[in-house]
């Protein structure tokens, strides 16, 4: 499932419902990773914009992959502002064994952020402004250059 | 009858929905070098036509068609 939020995300609520949705599905392996935002650059905060129809279909397409290893995936995330120490981000693997969830939490984690629609602002004096240097461009990008 | 097509700029790239006669993402692509607005952009952006991700300028565009341009992304 993919949830998004307005804001900041309630950490132990989210990890918690995740846990007692999947308590009894038989699942020997729950990993959960969870982004903070970091004091670095005299920011005060970073903020998202998402841009949801393909973020969904990514999202379905992982869902798929995450089934065909009797896995599933959980992701939440944040729209706006998130400010320092709060989280923006938390994606977790639910999967019958242990090496699985490891594995596939650290493939989809990076292609998350390789390719899921999401941009990334820092809250700094007032302004919000584009982390261009921290971007990744989508592969494919420079079709129409 | 006319084909519009309707472009959007997604992310920061600051600039409104554009509503044009379109039949290709060729033609897409020799509008946009000519915005100097834009033209930055297209280097590292990505294209979605009816949200989905493409990457080839071979594809016709139909009336109502929605294109999409998604510059570097950063989530988490």
């Amino acid at each position: 499932m993919l949830y998004l939020y307005d804001g900041a995300l309630n950490v132990p609520k989210i990890l918690t419902d995740w846990y007692e949705e999947e308590a009894t599905s038989n699942y020997g392996a729950y990993i959960p990773f969870v982004g903070t935002v970091r004091s670095e650059d005299g920011i005060s905060g970073l903020s998202f914009d998402i841009y949801e129809p393909i973020l969904k279909n990514w999202f379905k397409a992982w869902q798929k992959k995450a089934e065909t290893k009797s896995a599933i995936i959980k992701m939440a995330h944040s729209r706006g502002d998130v400010m320092l120490h709060e989280s923006s981000y938390i994606a977790a693997v639910f999967s019958p064994k242990r090496r699985v969830a490891l594995e596939f939490i650290d493939e989809f984690v990076e292609d998350f952020k390789a390719s899921a629609p999401i941009w990334k602002y820092d809250l700094k004096d007032r302004q919000r402004i584009y982390a261009s240097e921290r971007s990744t461009a989508i592969k494919g990008s420079g079709l129409l250059a | 009858m006319s084909i519009l097509v309707r472009v959007e700029f997604l992310g920061p790239i600051q600039k409104e929905s554009l509503e044009i006669e379109i039949t290709n993402l060729k033609q897409l692509a020799d509008i946009l070098q000519k915005d100097k607005e834009i033209v930055q952009w297209l280097e590292n952006s990505a294209v979605a036509v009816n949200d989905t991700l493409v990457s080839s300028l071979d594809i016709a565009l139909k009336d109502g068609d929605k294109v999409s341009l998604l510059p570097p992304v950063c989530g988490g």
